[in-house]
């Protein structure tokens, strides 16, 4: 069976690379779910991280730039939160839209004028570099790295919002606001804590992904859409819908890469709407009162 | 309080719609009005996978304006330069159309993508305004698309295939050899893909395969995994934009040791991937080392007003606003046909290298010198900016600098009237 060799190590690949959508897609859900705003900049905070990954690398080292940008970009997030994204909570949801979307210009068209329109060169730490080889399958190091640091945000974002008393609140204000705010708590500072985490989780993002792939002032827009389609996909409340979606949109990637390389990421949309179509709350989307 | 009624999970579904629409706003054009000025356009991608390109463009097309006003500008008129941007075809279209009935501009130059170009230039055929492609590749826009209002000063697709192929050549990488190779999926890429297979047939190599690479992709995993699996003695990339930035680091991440080399190229693309991750031989029309006192002052006149090294998409855009000023001053007329004329009468241009360029009648393609770029081992390389050495000026000083141009076999251009 030699001929399914490359078809199961473009699979493999795929479900691999499917975590470079997840981070990105679990703060856009946890926001969405419990603010109800759809996040249009949150790619640009992917970027932010990104940028800051290079600029504080050069001082701090890659160690200390994976760990000091995303927290530098939380606080941008509490910010973001507190003085913009709050106002509009219990507004038209076409506001929170505008304003995310011209957050996201914003943020873009200040990287280009602070940095440059030109992609800024960045690499994989000399000491991360190298390929590990599974039979005929290769695979590079870094991004096994980078694998096993997304298994561990994704595994702690899990015991927050499940095992916490922090995440008991969070997942009942997802469900019924009205309810928590009847037994006396604020959701306020709980909505700031989400959005520190998801942005912040976008940065975390941002800052692997700069030794791969350009570090250019437009790269958010280039992964948001991406991340959306697995929101939609894997379905709003599921935290593991989402994390199956990545892996499911990798895979469909890495499919259409072996048989029809053109439509490597249209096939993704196409996915999408085949999930829409059969079940119109994504895979394993639950169902929200205040969204129906 | 309950959240708004229409706020529902369909929005969600909207939004994404709405991300994608991210990409896709253009920007307002920037004017600087003068009475009685020479009003010229420059449109150019700013946004999207060749924005950084046009953003060497602008800076170039800036730049060179600067100089000719302070040298008196054009017959003793001010040039007044108008900018704009152009994400799609559609828009490019459309601004083309703008620059020229409402700003009333002598000249358009610019452009990268062949697409776009393709639309500029029904536009100015239209319109009997001069335009100087700057940076699109497209054979067929100096053959089955050819117009006689378009020029190219940007080098065509056969011109950079046969610069870069005599070092393949001459390392032994076509006759009998297995070439894979990666497109990138619209105009310019499966133009490009045409010519190469063209050159390649008629030298002995044997293609292995192409997989065509839509022009967002970041992550190309799968396809260094087939290439491996393909096992080419070359690996030849028909890519643009940031697609060459992502294609150079992952290369070197999943540590492929196949022969690069490249159809297409633009330096900045190169010094955006970084130390060590830089490979292969790739043909460039211009690059920043060539030894000529007109490339070294514009090197210097750029980095002192942009306090970054011009690469070659600069060059073009900064060439073409002196080509197209000393064309009027040598006409003494705006009138677009006039230079036209002159332009197919063969006026000689100072191109910043070895040899003066000229438009050749026939298709409008600057007939100029080439080279061809081989990455310097990470040992040697010195700063961010000098990462290759160059081969000599192809063609060679006792050759005809049309060898490497398409011939009419290859790519013929019959002008409508």
């Amino acid at each position: 069976m030699p001929d399914l060799i490359p078809l199961l190590s473009q699979i493999l690949n795929g479900l691999l690379a499917g975590s470079y959508y997840l981070m990105i897609a679990l703060g856009l859900s946890m926001i969405f779910s419990l603010g109800g705003i759809v996040n249009l900049a949150h790619g640009a905070f992917y970027a932010i991280g990104a940028y800051l990954a290079v600029t504080l690398a050069e001082r701090i080292g890659f160690g200390g730039a994976l760990v000091a940008s995303p927290l530098i970009v939380a606080l941008i997030g509490m910010v973001v939160e507190r003085y913009l994204l709050r106002r509009f909570y219990n507004a038209d949801p076409i506001l929170g839209l505008l304003l995310t979307f011209g957050l996201a210009m914003v943020t873009e068209q200040t990287l280009r004028i602070l940095y440059g329109a030109a992609p800024i060169p960045f690499s994989i730490p000399q000491e991360l570099r190298g390929q590990v080889f599974l039979g005929d399958f290769v695979y590079s190091r870094y991004r096994l790295i980078t694998l096993g640091i997304t298994a561990v945000a994704v595994l702690g974002l899990w015991i927050l919002l499940t095992k916490t008393a922090f995440g008991k609140v969070v997942r009942a204000g997802v469900q019924n606001p009205d309810m928590v705010g009847a037994l006396g708590i604020s959701l306020k500072p709980y909505m700031t804590a989400v959005v520190m985490i998801g942005v912040g989780l976008a940065a975390l993002a941002g800052v692997l992904i700069a030794p791969i792939a350009g570090v250019h002032p437009a790269m958010g827009q280039e992964i948001i859409t991406f991340a959306f389609v697995v929101v939609v996909i894997g379905g709003l409340g599921s935290f593991w819908g989402v994390v199956a979606a990545a892996a499911i949109v990798g895979m469909t990637r890495g499919v259409a890469a072996h048989f029809y390389p053109a439509a490597t990421e249209a096939s993704v949309y196409l996915l999408m709407v085949l999930v829409l179509l059969t079940r119109p709350r994504g895979l394993f989307g639950e169902r929200i009162q205040k969204f129906e | 309080m309950p959240l708004d009624k229409s706020l529902s999970r369909r929005t969600l579904i909207k939004a994404s719609a709405g991300a994608a629409a991210l990409g896709t706003l253009g920007a307002p054009a920037i004017s600087y009005a003068q009475a009685d000025a020479i009003k010229i356009g420059h449109i150019t991608p700013r946004t999207g996978f060749l924005g950084p390109l046009g953003e060497y463009a602008a800076q170039a097309a800036q730049l060179a304006a600067e100089e000719i006003n302070a040298a008196g500008g054009i017959m003793g008129r001010r040039l007044e330069l108008i900018l704009d941007d152009s994400p799609n075809p559609q828009q490019a279209s459309a601004k083309a159309e703008r620059l020229v009935q409402r700003d009333k501009i002598v000249a358009l130059l610019g452009e990268i993508s062949s697409a776009s170009a393709l639309a500029i230039a029904q536009v100015v055929q239209r319109e009997k305004v001069l335009f100087i492609n700057t940076g699109a590749n497209s054979d067929a826009l100096r053959g089955s698309d050819c117009q006689r209002f378009m020029f190219h000063i940007e080098a065509q697709n056969s011109m950079y295939v046969k610069a870069v192929g005599r070092s393949l050549i001459r390392d032994g990488l076509v006759s009998g050899k297995k070439w894979y190779s990666l497109t990138a999926d619209y105009a310019f890429g499966h133009d490009l893909l045409n010519v190469a297979k063209r050159y390649m047939a008629a030298n002995g190599g044997n293609h292995a395969g192409d997989d065509l690479i839509p022009t967002d992709l970041a992550d190309f995993s799968p396809f260094l995994l087939k290439i491996r699996q393909a096992r080419p003695d070359v690996v030849c990339l028909n890519l643009a934009g940031t697609q060459i930035t992502n294609f150079l680091k992952q290369y070197a991440e999943f540590g492929l040791t196949f022969p690069v080399a490249g159809f297409g190229f633009d330096t900045a693309l190169a010094w955006g991937a970084g130390r060590g991750n830089f490979g292969g031989t790739w043909p460039v029309v211009w690059h920043h080392l060539i030894d000529t006192p007109g490339s070294k002052a514009f090197v210097a006149g750029f980095q002192r007003k942009w306090n970054r090294m011009p690469e070659n998409q600069a060059w073009g855009d900064y060439c073409s606003m002196k080509v197209v000023a000393q064309a009027i001053a040598e006409t003494k007329s705006t009138d677009g046909m006039k230079i036209v004329e002159h332009f197919e009468k063969g006026a000689k241009f100072d191109l910043l290298k070895t040899r003066e360029g000229y438009f050749r009648a026939k298709d409008h393609q600057m007939m100029m010198e080439m080279y061809a770029i081989t990455a310097l081992p990470a040992a040697q390389i010195r700063n961010q900016y000098d990462i290759y050495t160059s081969s000599p000026p192809v063609p060679a000083a006792n050759e005809s600098l049309e060898v490497i141009a398409a011939t009419d076999d290859e790519n013929k251009c019959t002008f409508r009237a």
